[in-house]
């Protein structure tokens, strides 16, 4: 019978109404749609969604809860592995994950994991909140640096098994990307973000904003002068890049990083607040990933046309299909085999518009993609007010410049193994600090192995701990 | 003055004196001291009048001059480890911008920084009407790398002849870089300038801390009538003074004519850059300012840079970005 129902798509805002407002893109399933898509579980014995999972959410088991319409109890089932539940039924790539080794993918369309999960994420919030487990506090208190995806969910296993973690964060509010970086018609900020962690400080997380390690405190402040018996660095992606090119400094251009971070940390689309921010009537993005979709669509609600440059083929873009057909759905134009060499000036400093190359494909490079060449003679300008890079970031050296003896690896990124081991003793790392930017599951699944390998290296007796430094 | 304010000078007594025993004799600090306590009676030491757990609380609030406010803000971890050259960034109110200012001073022991902040637009608006005994919804800092000197021994600073230049708003954040090279026994002169007397900011502090004081005004109702370049080159050209480095902090322009004639002098010249900034910790990339061709973050490379590098220009120009908005706001909201 699974077969026979077609997958469950949930409802979204339409195209023309979305891209006027800030509200959430999908609108989720009902109880009945859900308890329909959770049927088409064929509940295999061995489950290659799980395996697939980052942080290996029980997926048959919570779907199996949902069909039956316990959902307090599937709810339950998902905390046992992940504290962010709504956010991840919200951001996860499912189609290379969970939902891409769906069994039912095979043949035909595999479930619809990602909305069943934020269904009853929701479902819970909404109705009966899910109480994190605590153990006894066991005395060991772990800093965390970093309020992101990786520093929370470790916080969350951590404080599950009773340890005392304290996260710290730079700016105002906890979250990290999930704040300042996914937009609010993605990831509602007070209802889903603020909520989730809301639920994790009832479990005994701490969170402390306004401090910088690297410059606040440093790590060895927090061993040391702190008083904790271990350290978890999450502290993100970190700085943007530039492409290098003439007018690059030019008033109007900006990287994504700060074109979202005035828009969803600073709230600059809510008149409320103070933050400015510029698109002018057109705005070019430069890049091809989700944040240069989340750019995208961010200017195109404040009002401006957007066209998304980017130099390979749609087929390359590195950006999850389901953002680029939002993106597409919603009015953003996409310059494909197009690259900037040139930022125009308007003769007062401000941008005019982007000379461009068209490129061809070439051979395939070592990630596989058919890496683009110039074409020559092909160069030809395009009109914007704003051009927002979306490039990709290169690691914060901050912490690294102030922690004596943590290795780093030639790209900056802190070097830490699998369990999120570094060079340095007690001092543990996980997530786009370590791996470069990746995703938000990425992250909480090596937040979840770094908090495995703090309670082992807790576990040890102290004299073992404190030799070989 | 109260009870209140008895412990704190012990307390104020002890630092200071554990800082520069080594450079002067007893008797000699104690009639420093003696004489900056006189300058600052209202000081109160955060620790004792606040307690523990109100960080962002206006402990002391200063009116310098018109549009001019001081504040010390109880910050214990950010008192603990700013250093001469760092700003924080701070937010008034849940629906404020994040406002870079440059340290003006710190206290370990009370556990405040000293902030000077001018009306210009909405958000520095906010922060100025906040009052005495009311908290800033945030600060956090110390942000930026310090000052290059704070890495040197004493007797490698003394070995430098110093020249600091602060226009304006720019005295402020040079009060404690002159006041970590005089307590190290550098011998350090210092031209303060502004557009009249009534402006003139920090005169008294830097009076203590300095070797000689220049004071310009643009009208001429104190000191000097004219610029701090003005006095720059009456120093080095008509009084043949010498220096082996210049430090300029103020307005970007003033910045950039004292770096310029610094070059003239062959006189290795530093800046304080006053960017845009969103985050201050790298991540956002507003405050890029090209440095020797090259582009770099005000907020982590600087933001203190070569002024012969610096590309004053366009680091003016970027300034502005958001300057129409901001007037606009500025002017529809009260």
């Amino acid at each position: 019978m699974a077969g026979k129902i077609p997958r469950i798509e949930a409802r979204e805002q339409d195209p023309q109404t979305r891209r006027t407002n800030f509200q959430e893109v999908c609108l989720g399933y009902t109880a009945d749609e859900a308890m329909l898509e959770a049927t088409r579980c064929l509940q295999c014995r061995n489950p290659k969604c799980v395996s697939a999972c980052p942080v290996n959410i029980r997926i048959p088991a919570f779907i199996a809860a949902t069909a039956q319409g316990r959902f307090a109890e599937a709810a339950e089932i998902i905390a046992l592995d992940s504290c962010l539940p709504a956010v991840c039924g919200r951001v996860c790539p499912q189609e290379t994950q969970c939902e891409g080794l769906c069994i039912l993918g095979v043949r035909g369309q595999a479930v619809n994991i990602g909305k069943l999960e934020r269904f009853v994420a929701d479902y819970s919030r909404e109705h009966e909140p899910v109480v994190l487990h605590t153990a006894p506090a066991n005395g060991r208190r772990v800093a965390i640096v970093g309020s992101g995806p990786a520093g929370l969910s470790c916080a969350h296993d951590l404080a599950k098994n009773g340890y005392a973690p304290t996260i710290f964060e730079a700016l105002h509010k906890a979250g990290g990307v999930l704040e300042y970086g996914i937009p609010e018609f993605r990831l509602p900020k007070e209802t889903v973000v603020k909520s989730e962690i809301d639920n994790l400080k009832k479990a005994g997380v701490r969170i402390e904003t306004n401090v910088i390690i690297g410059r606040t405190l440093t790590v060895d402040a927090l061993l040391n002068d702190e008083a904790f018996d271990a350290v978890f660095i999450a502290s993100g992606a970190g700085l943007p890049k530039f492409m290098h090119i003439p007018g690059e400094n030019l008033n109007g251009v900006v990287s994504a990083n700060e074109f979202l971070t005035r828009t969803n940390l600073m709230r600059a689309y809510d008149a409320a607040y103070d933050t400015p921010v510029y698109t002018g009537r057109r705005v070019a993005v430069v890049g091809g990933g989700n944040v240069a979709m989340d750019a995208a669509r961010s200017a195109l609600r404040l009002g401006a046309d957007v066209t998304v440059v980017y130099r390979r083929t749609e087929k390359e873009l590195p950006a999850r299909v389901e953002e680029v057909h939002h993106a597409k759905e919603e009015g953003v134009a996409f310059r494909m085999l197009a690259n900037p060499v040139a930022v125009l000036d308007d003769g007062r400093g401000w941008v005019r518009g982007l000379r461009c190359v068209r490129m061809e494909l070439g051979e395939p490079d070592e990630s596989g993609r058919r890496s683009p060449t110039v074409v020559e003679g092909s160069e030809f300008e395009l009109e914007a007010d704003t051009v927002i890079m979306a490039l990709g970031t290169s690691p914060n050296p901050l912490i690294a410049s102030t922690t004596e003896g943590l290795a780093i690896d030639r790209r900056g990124c802190i070097v830490a193994d699998e369990h999120g081991t570094t060079s340095r003793k007690g001092v543990f790392a996980g997530g786009d600090t370590v791996t470069g930017a990746a995703t938000v599951i990425l992250a909480m699944g090596a937040g979840r192995r770094a908090a495995a390998a703090i309670r082992r290296f807790l576990s040890e007796p102290d004299d073992a701990r404190r030799q070989t430094d | 003055m109260g009870m209140s304010g008895v412990l704190p000078l012990f307390i104020r007594l002890y630092v200071v004196s554990k800082i520069s025993f080594i450079f002067v004799t007893k008797t000699a600090i104690h009639l420093i001291n003696f004489m900056s306590i006189q300058e600052k009676p209202e000081i109160v030491c955060a620790r004792a009048a606040a307690g523990e757990g109100v960080e962002g609380l206006i402990i002391k609030k200063r009116k310098l001059a018109e549009n001019i406010y001081l504040m010390a803000i109880y910050a214990p971890r950010i008192a603990k480890a700013a250093l001469p050259g760092q700003f924080v960034i701070v937010r008034a109110g849940e629906y404020g911008e994040r406002v870079p200012l440059t340290i003006s001073d710190y206290d370990a022991v009370c556990g405040t920084v000293t902030l000077v902040t001018q009306v210009v637009g909405v958000s520095s608006r906010l922060i100025c009407r906040k009052a005495k005994g009311e908290r800033l919804t945030d600060i956090a800092g110390p942000l930026g790398r310090p000052s290059e000197f704070v890495h040197k021994t004493p007797d490698e600073l003394k070995a430098v002849r110093w020249l600091f230049v602060g226009g304006g708003l720019g005295a402020a954040p040079v009060y404690p870089q002159v006041k970590w090279l005089h307590a190290r026994g550098a011998t350090v002169d210092v031209v303060v300038g502004a557009k009249s007397a009534s402006l003139l900011l920090f005169r008294k502090e830097m009076q203590a801390v300095c070797s000689a004081l220049h004071i310009v005004t643009d009208d001429g109702s104190a000191g000097q009538k004219g610029l701090v370049t003005d006095v720059v080159r009456r120093l080095v050209e008509e009084e043949g003074a010498r220096y082996d480095r210049v430090v300029a902090i103020g307005p970007m322009i003033m910045m950039k004519f004292v770096a310029q004639l610094a070059q003239s002098y062959q006189l290795p010249s530093v800046v304080s850059l006053n960017t845009l900034m969103v985050d201050g910790t790298g991540m956002c990339g507003a405050c890029r300012v090209t440095v020797g061709g090259k582009t770099q973050f005000a907020c982590v490379d600087g933001p203190e840079f070569d002024g012969a590098l610096v590309d004053f220009d366009e680091a003016m120009r970027r300034q502005t970005m958001y300057r129409p908005m901001e007037t606009e706001r500025y002017q529809a909201t009260r």
